[in-house]
């Protein structure tokens, strides 16, 4: 008996002893650590934005980690939390994150993201056609949206329900969903387990160029107008820990990124200038249909 | 004798006639239907999947399985020790309260919460494990110490100091009990860390859930399969002498290099949890208007859909229980189908309810069919396995009837009450996986608590928490209750499990 509790007491205290020196060993070295909101094409997170952090550390010379995380909301609070500095957001997820983190700046965008836009779409049996008046024949039927913070995949096809239709999306249709992402709203929408969706319009032209959707089964209905979306988003205190100057160098070395590969993950054609002020249309959106307080 | 136990028999029929008419009462609010045009291709692809498992998609197969393992270890001794020192403290009402809404809050829930005060730490996988089974462990210590013999104890309380005569003549004697609960909870613990890895831990589920959201099925079983081989194997990968090695080497798995603040611990207690109106400096009619609109539009019709489909689970989760338990029960099967039945019942309870409502909700469509359907399959496996095993000690005549009339006219009525008890014991359980369900997309209370995080608002999300932990508490009391005015013993469930 006694030696069956030394034991526990034993092996108990190197544990603690081992978990102090492992979380010691691995604070040492200041990396940037970034992330992105994991909106489509999950299983390639670190395939794609592996890629992105080599990049970054060679323009930057110093080390640059790039950290999957599974949720809009679990890379906001990352950013809130200062365990990365630096996060590719959506248009509403930038958003609500600099609004917890003071001082944080939208410093890039994808050329893309200046006019970005949702596309509506449905499956055949629907009988819906494209028309470039907004579908009011979507109401009582049923409709996914795509992750619940997501900017083209909730705010904005929420925001035009509301604005044509006069109700809520759950007072407009018979079923509302959250297929959590861009990727999975497309395929429920061609099997069908919803007959009416909102997704992003770049994930659309990209799955339809890799072959993953069947035209014959769902097709796009309406576009939004446009609107800005996507940002690279850095912390305020990035100067204070990498140097004066920092944050000016990350943001060159956004700009600069040309190589084709790299882009893919995002995917951009290139990427410019961008800052806080060129998401208020999103903010007042948000706070309009009430999504931040 | 004879009329005392007629009457005990009636309370239990009447009962379980007034859960079947509450459940049939039910139904037609529940939404059942089924939404997909073609789910027959998605089921072929589904098991298409099965003949080809491949883990070449994943990134970092044996990282994730690692990780899973580590998360459970350390989480499950860090509850089993907190809570084998709050057993010692149980008699305090606080205490037992305390454990009582902390084991109410579902694991998920938990990680969501750390989530947002540690962010991507090891810890707050750690501590979504540790919390809630601590407090479970607490209970059950307790009630294996308050049924154990004191008699040894006793007798050398007056010569021996308090600790000395507790670990010389207290645990010697429970040891073995505290073992046999111990270890099944560390396959609980496997499954939580599994599970967990859909809200973001790096552990199997993480790569199982975007394997199911991307529809690569191959991955998907390549997954599942590991994670029954890993469960499977528990006693022969499990052994006491390689526990300090396991536990050693846990934290420099599950290390990352991710800091904690204590800023952020701050700011989460007395910021991002306080209710908007009181940070706005609102009056008490600010405040009020803020909780009634989130009772009325959220809280309320979450507890009416999470209930509707716990009292619908749980009807179909007894039928289950059951139709299945003859398949491992030596009255009824020879061995050869016996192991085949414990085959069957292994798989299906080892497969997380998160996890079969989800390979559901892909099949069907979003409604409570699947949730309902996948926790009756989940909870009437366990109870299914209990009274198996329970039904094996049962004497039989040697003239006892075969076959059917075996089963209806002799072993059914005699392990009635042993299958309510069981039954009862899982209702509260039920309950807290409906919440979890929510994450999912069925709109019980989980789905709300799941938008409030979300959309950062912390302070909706615990107050929507509490109130499931609140409710939670209710049906745990009440099945109390009902266990104990029907006089159904639930000491075979510490020893069965």
């Amino acid at each position: 008996m006694k030696t069956k509790i030394n034991r526990i007491t034993q092996f108990f205290c190197l544990s603690i002893l081992a978990i102090s020196f492992s979380t010691q060993v691995y604070s040492a070295p200041k990396t940037l650590v970034f992330s992105a909101i994991p909106d489509q094409d999950q299983s390639q997170l670190i395939k794609r934005f592996g890629k992105v952090a080599d990049y970054l550390t060679q323009q930057l010379g110093i080390p640059v980690k790039y950290v999957p995380v599974k949720s809009y909301s679990a890379a906001i609070t990352s950013f809130r939390n200062n365990q990365i500095q630096l996060a590719w957001f959506g248009g509403l997820s930038g958003v609500r994150a600099r609004l917890l983190v003071p001082g944080s700046e939208a410093i890039a965008q994808g050329k893309e993201d200046t006019e970005f836009v949702t596309y509506f779409i449905a499956h055949h049996s629907t009988g819906l056609k494209e028309s470039a008046a907004f579908p009011a024949d979507i109401a009582g039927k049923t409709f996914t949206f795509g992750s619940k913070g997501s900017t083209s995949g909730r705010l904005m096809p929420e925001f035009y329900i509301r604005e044509y239709l006069k109700k809520s999306p759950d007072d407009t249709f018979s079923r509302v969903g959250f297929s959590g992402n861009h990727s999975r709203t497309i395929a429920l929408v061609q099997t069908g387990a919803y007959q009416v969706g909102a997704t992003n319009y770049k994930v659309w032209e990209k799955e339809m160029q890799d072959g993953k959707i069947d035209g014959s089964k769902v097709s796009v209905i309406w576009k939004t107008p446009a609107y800005p979306d996507y940002q690279w988003s850095i912390r305020g205190d990035v100067d204070k820990e990498w140097g004066e100057g920092f944050k000016a160098r990350v943001q060159q070395a956004l700009l600069d990124m040309k190589d084709p590969a790299l882009l893919e993950a995002f995917p951009r054609s290139s990427f410019i200038k961008a800052s806080n002020n060129d998401y208020q249309p999103i903010l007042d959106t948000a706070k309009e249909i009430g999504l931040i307080d | 004798m004879n009329k005392g136990l007629s009457h005990i028999r009636s309370a239990r029929w009447k009962v379980s006639w007034i859960f079947i008419a509450i459940a049939l009462a039910c139904l037609p609010f529940a939404d059942l239907s089924i939404n997909t045009y073609d789910p027959m291709s998605e089921l072929g692809r589904l098991f298409s999947g099965l003949l080809s498992p491949s883990l070449f998609n994943i990134e970092n197969p044996l990282h994730a399985l690692l990780q899973t393992v580590a998360f459970a270890m350390l989480g499950v001794s860090a509850g089993c020790i907190s809570g084998f020192v709050l057993a010692q403290l149980f008699h305090f009402r606080l205490v037992r309260i305390l454990c009582a809404l902390v084991r109410a809050v579902h694991e998920l829930f938990w990680a969501l919460i750390f989530l947002q005060i540690f962010g991507l730490h090891p810890l707050t996988g750690l501590l979504a494990i540790g919390l809630p089974y601590a407090a479970t462990f607490a209970k059950v210590y307790a009630e294996i110490l308050e049924e154990g013999d004191r008699r040894a104890y006793d007798n050398i309380r007056h010569s021996a100091g308090l600790t000395s005569s507790f670990f010389y003549a207290r645990l010697p004697d429970l040891w073995q009990h505290f073992i046999t609960y111990t270890s099944y909870r560390l396959e609980c613990g496997l499954r939580s860390s599994a599970v967990l890895g859909f809200v973001g831990l790096p552990t199997l589920g993480y790569y199982l859930s975007t394997a199911f959201y991307e529809g690569l099925y191959s991955e998907v079983w390549a997954l599942l399969i590991l994670f029954y081989l890993l469960i499977a194997g528990i006693k022969y990968w499990v052994r006491p002498k390689l526990l300090p090695l396991y536990l050693v080497a846990s934290p420099f798995i599950i290390a990352n290099d991710s800091s904690i603040s204590f800023d952020n611990v701050i700011r989460f207690f007395t910021h991002d949890i306080i209710p908007l109106p009181i940070r706005r400096g609102e009056d008490l009619n600010g405040l009020w208007h803020w909780f009634s609109e989130l009772f009325m539009n959220e809280a309320l019709p979450g507890i009416v859909n999470s209930l509707l489909l716990t009292q619908l689970a749980l009807i179909l989760t007894g039928f289950i229980a059951l139709i299945w338990f003859p398949l491992i029960s030596k009255l009824f099967f020879a061995r050869f189908a016996r192991s085949a039945g414990h085959l069957f019942l292994v798989v299906m309870r080892s497969t997380p309810e998160y996890i079969l409502a989800f390979i559901l909700l892909t099949l069907w469509g979003p409604s409570m069919l699947p949730a309902i359907i996948a926790l009756a399959l989940h909870n009437g496996a366990i109870i299914a396995h209990l009274m198996g095993r329970y039904s094996d000690a049962l004497p039989i005549r040697q003239d006892a009837a075969k076959g059917f009339n075996r089963y209806f006219y002799e072993v059914v009525p005699r392990i009635y009450g042993q299958f309510l008890a069981f039954l009862f014991y899982r209702w509260e359980i039920i309950l807290r996986e409906t919440a979890i369900l929510g994450i999912l997309g069925i709109a019980t209370l989980g789905f709300y608590i799941d938008s409030a995080i979300q959309d950062i608002r912390l302070d909706r999300a615990m107050m929507l928490i509490t109130i499931t932990a609140l409710l939670n508490v209710c049906i745990d009391t009440l099945s109390r209750y009902l266990r104990s005015s029907m006089r159904l013993s639930m000491s075979a469930q510490v020893n069965a499990s």
